[in-house]
């Protein structure tokens, strides 16, 4: 297989784009979707520094890779969840990745915040770990940028990624998640972060590969928690509809952004407020993640 | 050939000459799904593996709550 580009040796094949590109050329590809998306979006400027949010796997760390290489001010924030040797080994990696390329790397630990790890919490809730800790992530985000002064949070979430959130939310049809679910959050809210994903374009081989190819040491094992979550099972579906038709994840992610999304977005009216318990920013009176925070104290005390 | 699968990480044994593709198709594994790698360098589909290679197959897919 040849690169579409120069003609020599393929290193990977992108059949949603109905070319081949080697090592150089892939990267260059890569970058470009990227500055494309941070383009198309307003996701941040050059003035900014951005918080990337790291967990030591390949789409966070490809992003963090990108911004720097591309000259962005940045830093991380790893969020300790506390799942065992899983965790232990992903923060090595965001470390290692932050001392080598001279960046700063804030580190939450979320058993600090929430009263327990993860693993603790996830029978106290009695629903999947992904959900305490989905709650968790996005709160603690937010929280460290607005404590430390980041205007912005980029996250790692590519097109599958993307793709198999809007399944999930057309499969339930959840109108109120449709409207937020964008490649860049704006801030509606002083106390509310804007949230961007620059890898929305970019499929998770892509990432992988991109990963790959930069030498990017990154966490391969899949969190423990993670076998048997929904959101797996939805990828698993939307990759059977890649294979017999690429470009399917694409065209689903996209024509939704492009011709849908919109249409949702007017239909929100939501009033935010403060939470009285900690002053973040919630729709009811106590936020969500103060509510955890609160039923993990009374069951582990 | 030998063949290195990970989550869970497992090897096996795979005698012949065959193209990236078919090794999959075999295996039962989807091409967009994993990245081939041998020698420290990615494979395309058509490549042709088989004798002394030391193939790993690597997933790409991460799930639950993800960055």
């Amino acid at each position: 297989m040849k690169c579409r580009k120069c003609g020599g040796a393929a290193a990977l094949e992108l059949r949603r784009h109905n070319a081949a590109f080697c090592s150089p050329h892939f990267i260059e590809f890569f970058r470009k979707q990227v500055a494309e998306a941070v383009q198309r979006y307003r996701m941040f400027s050059r003035e900014e520094t951005i918080l990337v949010a790291v967990s030591g796997g390949k789409d966070s760390l490809a992003l963090w890779d990108v911004l720097i290489e591309d000259g962005y001010q940045t830093a991380g924030l790893y969020l300790d969840l506390g799942i065992f040797d899983y965790s232990r080994e992903s923060k090595a990696k965001c470390e290692a990745f932050a001392a080598s390329r001279e960046q700063t790397l804030h580190v939450v630990r979320v058993a600090e915040a929430v009263g327990a790890a993860i693993p603790v919490v996830q029978p106290i809730t009695r629903r999947p770990a992904c959900s305490a800790c989905g709650l968790s992530k996005r709160y603690l985000m937010n929280r460290a940028a607005l404590e430390h002064g980041y205007t912005v949070v980029a996250t790692g979430h590519n097109l599958d990624d993307e793709a198999a959130t809007l399944f999930g939310s057309v499969m339930h049809w959840q109108t109120d998640a449709l409207p937020r679910q964008s490649p860049a959050l704006p801030s509606t809210h002083p106390k509310l972060v804007r949230r961007v994903k620059p890898l929305y374009r970019l499929s998770e081989l892509e990432t992988a590969a991109f990963a790959f190819l930069r030498g990017i040491d990154y966490i391969v094992e899949e969190c423990p928690f993670a076998q048997g979550a929904t959101s797996i099972a939805h990828k698993e579906v939307l990759n059977r509809l890649e294979e017999a038709s690429p470009g399917a994840k694409h065209n689903f992610l996209f024509g939704f952004l492009d011709r849908a999304q919109p249409a949702f977005e007017r239909m929100e009216g939501v009033e935010l407020r403060e939470c009285v318990s900690c002053g973040q920013v919630t729709t009811g009176s106590v936020c969500a993640f103060c509510k955890l925070a609160d039923l993990v104290k009374r069951r582990t005390s | 050939m030998k063949v290195i699968l990970r989550n869970p990480r497992r090897e096996v044994q795979v005698d012949g000459k065959r193209r990236v593709k078919d090794l999959l198709v075999e295996l039962d594994i989807l091409p967009s799904t994993v990245l081939v790698i041998r020698d420290n360098e990615l494979l395309t589909s058509d490549a042709v593996v088989g004798g002394d290679d030391v193939l790993e197959v690597r997933p790409v897919m991460s799930g639950g709550s993800a960055p």
